[in-house]
């Protein structure tokens, strides 16, 4: 691999840029691995780069039915904080975004994370208390946040409208500074080229089509390029993991949605934070090209179909306009929807299952992207080990029997 | 955007006057208090979610507010059939 440095832009600029070599073989499948990891985007990238890695796994295959980066890593509003309320959840979110402030050194690719601090409005005296509840969480699982009231927020973004005249008036917001975006794609290629150097193969437009699994224990998956052997078989395919785990045999408490969300025409610098309101339901950043990146809710009913619902994205727009009346004549460019693993608890499904061999690392629903990192990290571990990661424990398929959930819904942005 | 055929008021309708509740035909355990863990966690938070024709519960709230069943393809989003409470196919 090729290390990236100024240096290095300088000398292919000589050459006018013709010779950058590929960021990642493109390999043919052997004919069976240590490790398959079902699924390219950015999880299962980051839990191939972690095995090779932290646990120096590198017989390893990323097997993604598309391209990488393709499903939800792109199709995410690019959002990373950890303000949430249980402490499961928020050790595990905080994990990865500790992660997330040295990746770029880390993958040597910049994945331009952009701490800009993340504002979670409060319309209602309810939501006022329940946002510092949630902020005291935070700071006792020392977690940056803080309370500001409508003025302070107004400081903050002066387009916004604090008004008390306005329909649902913004009364004041929590504020974590260390939050922020970061650039999607760039994520899923730069734990693609880091896996690769360390060679793990990507083997792309390849359709898993089965799980074999013998006398309880996953030996391998069918593919659309042939049967591929594998000790261990780790899924990590978002929307569709229910389907991957029918083929097991194996049900999961998920059910897939699409989540939609648009971005606007480039404009001038504008907001340079990013705002979330759970009660009017929108959220809303300006990535660096100048779009503005519009996060709308999710479809009340399951469906794999990639664009959701109208209404949805009406809804969204409705609220952007209530909140910012200088985008009410900013023009959308862009909608879409991927399709999300919604968790009773809005939290994730993440470790062993009751077939030997075979993991799953799903159930991130609407807020998935923000943990890539810290995921991959534990579900590497994890699968390593045969054993969960201690942070991974708490999020294992038995609390749905235990009883024991994670009840995230307030935390996790979009409601379910 | 879709048009739901309600089997009372026999007319397709825009689905914002729906409410989506779930998996359609489930049925509370009858004696639930001697359900083991797994089977209670099974019948509480396991739901069919296929790639294909899915069978769902919904509620006409803005309209006649009462409860049907809908036959509907998750990938075509092709409502191939709805039918009363009751009725199961």
């Amino acid at each position: 691999m090729e290390k990236y440095s100024l240096l290095g832009l300088f000398r292919h600029a000589r050459r006018h840029h013709e010779d950058w070599p590929p960021a990642w073989r493109d390999p043919p499948p052997k004919a069976a691995y240590e490790v398959v990891v079902v699924g390219g985007g950015g999880h299962g990238l980051a839990t191939a780069y972690y095995l090779a890695k932290v646990h120096g796994i590198t017989d390893v295959a990323v097997v993604e039915k598309g391209w990488l980066g393709g499903g939800n890593t792109g199709r995410n509003t690019t959002i990373v904080r950890s303000n949430y309320l249980r402490d499961e959840a928020a050790h595990l979110y905080d994990f990865a975004l500790k992660l997330w402030e040295t990746l770029s050194a880390e993958l040597n690719f910049n994945v331009m994370f952009s701490p800009r601090g993340v504002l979670n409005l409060g319309h209602t005296l309810q939501e006022m208390r329940d946002i510092e509840r949630r902020v005291n969480a935070n700071r006792l699982n020392g977690i940056d946040g803080e309370m500001l009231n409508a003025a302070q927020v107004q400081a903050k973004v002066p387009l916004m409208n604090c008004s008390p005249n306005a329909r649902y008036p913004v009364l004041g917001a929590s504020w974590q500074p260390r939050g922020g975006v970061a650039r999607h794609d760039a994520v899923a290629w730069g734990y693609a080229r880091a896996a690769d150097a360390l060679g793990v193969d990507m083997l792309q437009h390849t359709e898993v089509t089965g799980i074999r699994v013998r006398d309880g224990r996953a030996t391998g998956v069918e593919t659309s390029r042939g049967f591929i052997g594998a000790q261990k078989v780790a899924c990590v395919a978002a929307g569709h993991s229910g389907v991957l785990a029918a083929m097991a045999g194996l049900r999961l408490p998920i059910e897939s949605r699409p989540l939609q969300a648009l971005v606007s025409e480039p404009l001038r610098p504008c907001l340079d934070t990013v705002v979330m309101s759970n009660a009017v339901h929108c959220y809303i950043s300006q990535a660096d090209k100048g779009d503005l990146v519009v996060g709308a809710g999710a479809d009340a009913y399951n469906g794999y179909g990639q664009r959701g619902s109208f209404h949805v994205v009406e809804h969204a727009l409705q609220a952007v306009c209530e909140i910012f009346p200088a985008f009410s004549r900013v023009r959308m460019n862009r909608q879409w929807a991927g399709i999300v693993d919604v968790c009773p608890d809005a939290c994730p499904v993440l470790g062993k299952t009751p077939i030997a061999g075979l993991y799953f690392n799903c159930g991130w629903g609407t807020g998935g992207f923000k943990a890539t990192p810290g995921s991959g990290f534990v579900f590497a571990d994890t699968v390593a080990h045969d054993q969960p990661h201690p942070l991974a424990a708490p999020f294992a398929l038995q609390r749905f029997h235990s009883g024991a959930l994670i009840d995230e819904h307030g935390a996790a942005g979009v409601a379910h | 955007m879709l048009l739901i055929p309600c089997p009372y008021c026999l007319e397709e309708r825009s689905e914002e006057e729906f409410a989506y509740s779930g998996e359609a035909h489930l049925r509370r355990p009858a004696a639930a208090a001697e359900l083991d863990d797994r089977e209670w966690g099974d019948y509480l938070h396991f739901r069919d979610n296929p790639r294909g024709v899915h069978r769902e519960l919904w509620y006409h709230a803005a309209g006649c507010r009462r409860y049907f069943n809908v036959q509907r393809d998750t990938v075509s989003y092709r409502i191939l059939q709805s039918y009363p409470i009751g009725e199961e196919f």
